[in-house]
């Protein structure tokens, strides 16, 4: 890469810092118990509309992974959410009005939080339907992953996006709260993924899964991107670029290797085929606010389907990150 | 009491002053080394967390830095400590804050008992180990490293360069023989004291100080010119991975732990509370062990460091997306590549998979669909029959079947007329595929369908054309897969031979002869269908040179032997 090319990235990052601080002006606090942030703290980082069914589940997952202090962006719920993790002990959360698409999708005032408290911190930024599966998290918490990490001097953990559905059509089995979404959404495809690699970023561009198989069969390119690097030991100089799918400096995007072997690398379950899709594919739809016009939800409504039903012969059954490891979609990597 | 132990520490001061506890309720003596970078107000937190036990001593701070020489200062201050603070300590076993007892203490202290003059330390002359990461091996100790490798990497590299450059060596003093091996040793009193009390030791120092990661070879070359009997190996369990940094042990490694009866283990994770719990508390089911064996750790450990350089062969993911050309392969396992058999033959698929038990599916890359064998919609892996799909990315789509059916030989057929340009150098350089070829085939659908004479004439020529393009990949000389190819005149004179070829290579029918052939088209009329398309201009070369006549087609020929493009 040469001079001008890194020059023009730095300038970018720059770019969308500042970005971020402009937009910061759109949050104002709810509650900020930032203080109780202490040292080495691991802290996730979320934005949510509307998602007051899916919280309590979301906050005692992550809770038992390890998770010390939870940063929220309301973006304007009418259903309660702010109010519910403004009385959570580990919380702080902020609200906004603003329109999410000009935030960049959320990513301007997960920019701003991250580069104010993320400093120094491994912070996990998620949306309220995904769930962090890596290597052995079933028998060591988060901070084991993240003392390893810091001990190999590796700066950020790839998990690439899975989406997860149920069997018949989404919404025949009514979520209640509080429930573990899994018990519902179980199911996913295991090989119909194609990568490439984005030259300029250096990150790599996974495409597949339901999504490309049920919605997108006769434009592909169209579908959405699985690749997110949600786990990074923040420095305030980094900025998130498109979504978590790949960020600034550049070198945070290698979470691949590129020489045959695998570096540790989790998944994220993505829970959003729930009984509560359909009403917010409607929703997003008359708003407008998601990416690229909305050409998801769009595509949605397009294909007529209500309740589409993503299952097929060929999905497969959600057991736990070994499965996940054999399969091929995550890896150990050198962690034993 | 015959042990002494020397804890190096630098963090989880809760861990060591357990550890430093265990040690000494036990009756065997602890000096404890604090890195001097460690802050005063902990330390001496720790000083009076175990001011009750009067076997532990604090020896004076040095600090220790990873690959400098403070480390071993360290252990030589705590050693001299423990030597004369303690005159009963016949061994002195130097241990780190994060290394665990995993035996009782009383079998250690036996275990050294009954082998009082022994000196366990791993010791290897460096010309006969690989060990070594990052390409310093001897230059260890011929060049000298005034710049920290973690700190200053490129300070280090650039000083490095400049001392190879102008060939600045430095000699061993006394033509002592470079040793190397872990830094976790078990010295007896009498060779620790020769070391420490050498006349010498102030030249063997000044020397070593400019040695590049001395902790792992000071003690392991001077032990050579005292030691009486030394084992080379360490008592710790510690395992390296590809960059030369240790292996941390977690709760689920519980038992896999106890059963490697090793004495000590490192680097335990701070908050594994199952393991300290486990290993720190009297352990009820004394067993009779004896050796150390940690022969299963070692082979979980060396296949995370395989998976780490290797991967997994044919698996493109998230964390593993190999380069082109660096792939270990590019698919995961073998299969098999037809090019006008099922154009042939009438019904050369469902014969293959009969008599071979692989799956074989139909054209595979053809352009209106995907025709995955019985027609369906999805195979393993979810992956769909759109053709969309799989155009946008052909490589992906053929690695994803074959790494979601791998156990399972797959076949699939190919046409000219099929989506296969992306991939047809992939497929021609891997050494998986088997692929097999009659030219000229596409002319049979042709001659049997019901077009318009013109119409035919010009898919002949786009075919042909397309064909011969594809047949060039395959001559190639960098074609690695097992390619055989036929023109259609020399497959149909004699079929049974290239057939019970192919078969014998997929391999999984015994070696009898065949008894059963597909049953190839009625090709009556269809000399003359290629003497119409030459009259018309049309040479349909790549069928080969087929006989005019049926009558002519009758008379026996000498079969031509078919070719191997290797």
């Amino acid at each position: 890469m040469g001079a001008i090319q890194s020059y023009g990235l730095r300038l970018e990052r720059k770019r969308w810092r500042y970005r971020a601080m402009r937009k910061s002006r759109e949050l104002s606090p709810l509650v900020n118990r930032t203080a109780y942030i202490r040292e080495a703290d691991l802290l996730v980082f979320c934005t949510l509309r509307n998602e007051a069914k899916r919280l309590p589940y979301f906050l005692e997952y992550y809770r038992n992974l390890g998770i010390n202090h939870f940063l929220f962006v309301d973006n304007d719920s009418t259903d309660g959410s702010a109010d519910y993790l403004a009385e959570q002990p580990d919380s702080s959360v902020w609200r906004t009005n603003a329109s999410y698409k000009r935030s960049r999708f959320g990513m301007d005032w997960i920019n701003w939080l991250l580069m104010k408290y993320g400093n120094g911190h491994w912070c996990l930024t998620v949306d309220p339907d995904e769930f962090l599966i890596y290597p052995f998290c079933d028998t060591r918490p988060l901070r084991a992953l993240t003392d390893w990490l810091d001990a190999s001097s590796i700066k950020s953990f790839g998990a690439m996006l899975l989406d997860m559905y149920p069997k018949g059509p989404i919404g025949t089995q009514p979520y209640r709260a509080g429930q573990d979404p899994l018990e519902i959404a179980m199911w996913f495809d295991s090989g119909n993924y194609t990568i490439e690699r984005n030259h300029k970023y250096g990150n790599l561009w996974i495409q597949g899964g339901p999504r490309a198989r049920v919605f997108f069969p006769d434009e592909p390119y169209h579908a959405p991107a699985l690749n997110k690097v949600p786990l990074v030991k923040w420095d305030d100089r980094y900025a998130y670029i498109s979504s978590t799918h790949s960020l600034l400096p550049r070198g945070l995007n290698l979470i691949y290797d590129e020489w045959g072997g695998e570096k540790s690398s989790g998944v994220l379950l993505h829970t959003k085929f729930l009984d509560t899709f359909t009403h917010k594919a409607e929703e997003e739809l008359q708003r407008g606010e998601h990416y690229a016009g909305s050409r998801e939800y769009k595509m949605y409504a397009e294909r007529g389907q209500v309740s589409p039903d993503l299952w097929c012969t060929w999905s497969e059954k959600y057991i736990n990150w070994r499965q996940l490891e054999i399969l091929g979609l995550m890896s150990k990597g050198n962690w034993a | 009491m015959s042990l002494g132990v020397i804890l190096l520490i630098h963090n989880a001061l809760d861990r060591v002053e357990q550890v430093a506890r265990h040690w000494a309720t036990h009756g065997v003596p602890v000096v404890i080394h604090a890195d001097s970078r460690m802050p005063n107000s902990r330390y001496q937190m720790l000083i009076k967390g175990l001011s009750d036990l009067e076997n532990i001593r604090f020896s004076a701070r040095h600090k220790c830095e990873w690959g400098t020489w403070g480390l071993v200062a360290a252990s030589q201050s705590a050693a001299e400590v423990m030597l004369q603070d303690f005159p009963a300590v016949r061994h002195v076993y130097l241990a780190s804050g994060s290394c665990l007892p995993l035996r009782p203490v009383e079998e250690l202290v036996q275990y050294l008992a009954e082998r009082p003059n022994t000196d366990f330390i791993e010791s290897a002359t460096l010309a006969d180990v690989p060990w070594t990461i990052g390409g310093l091996d001897h230059e260890r100790f011929t060049l000298r490293f005034p710049f920290s490798w973690k700190r200053n990497r490129r300070l280090f590299d650039l000083c490095v360069d400049f001392q190879r450059r102008f060939r600045m060596h430095r000699q061993m003093p006394d033509g002592l023989i470079p040793h190397m091996g872990s830094q976790w040793w078990c010295l007896t009193r009498q060779t620790l004291t020769a070391i420490l009390q050498d006349p010498r030791r102030g030249i063997y120092e000044r020397f070593f100080r400019q040695v590049w990661i001395p902790d792992e070879s000071y003690f392991q070359t001077l032990v050579r010119l005292y030691s009486r009997d030394i084992q080379s190996r360490s008592l710790t369990l510690s395992k390296f991975d590809f960059q030369g940094k240790p292996h941390i042990f977690y709760d689920d490694h519980l038992q896999l732990l106890r059963r490697s009866d090793c004495f000590v283990a490192r680097k335990i994770w701070p908050y594994a509370d199952r393991l300290y719990n486990a290993f720190l508390t009297p352990q009820p089911d004394a067993l009779n062990r004896t050796e150390p064996n940690p022969g299963k750790i070692d082979r979980i450990f060396a296949k995370a460091v395989e998976r780490r350089t290797q991967g997994r062969t044919g698996l493109y993911m998230q964390s593993r997306f190999p380069n082109p050309d660096w792939e270990n392969g590019f698919t995961a396992s073998e299969y098999s590549m037809f090019e006008g058999f099922s154009e042939l033959f009438e019904d050369f698929e469902s014969w293959l998979g009969r008599l071979t038990g692989a799956r074989v599916h139909g054209h595979l890359f053809a352009p209106e669909r995907v025709h995955y064998e019985g027609a369906v919609k999805v195979i393993n892996g979810a992956l769909s029959d759109s053709a969309a799909l799989r155009d946008r990315n052909p490589r992906a789509f053929l690695t994803n079947m074959i790494w979601n059916t791998r156990g399972e030989r797959q076949c699939f057929q190919v046409g000219p007329a099929d989506h296969i340009q992306e991939v047809e150098w992939d497929i021609a350089k891997d050494p998986n595929a088997q692929i097999c070829v009659i030219t000229g085939a596409w002319a049979v659908p042709l001659f049997r369908s019901n077009l318009d004479f013109s119409e035919i004439r010009r898919t002949a020529a786009e075919l042909q054309r397309r064909e011969s393009r594809h047949l060039d990949v395959l001559r190639s000389p960098y074609a690695k897969a097992r390619i055989h190819i036929w023109s259609l005149a020399e497959f149909v004179e004699a079929p049974m031979e290239p057939l019970q070829a192919i078969i014998g290579e997929i391999g999984q029918t015994d070696k009898r002869r065949l008894t059963e052939a597909p049953k190839m088209v009625n090709l009556t009329g269809f000399a003359q269908f290629l003497q119409n398309l030459k009259n018309q201009g049309m040479h349909p070369y790549l069928t080969g040179d087929f006989p005019n006549t049926l009558e002519e087609r009758e008379k026996p020929r000498k079969p031509r032997k078919p070719y191997l493009v290797k």
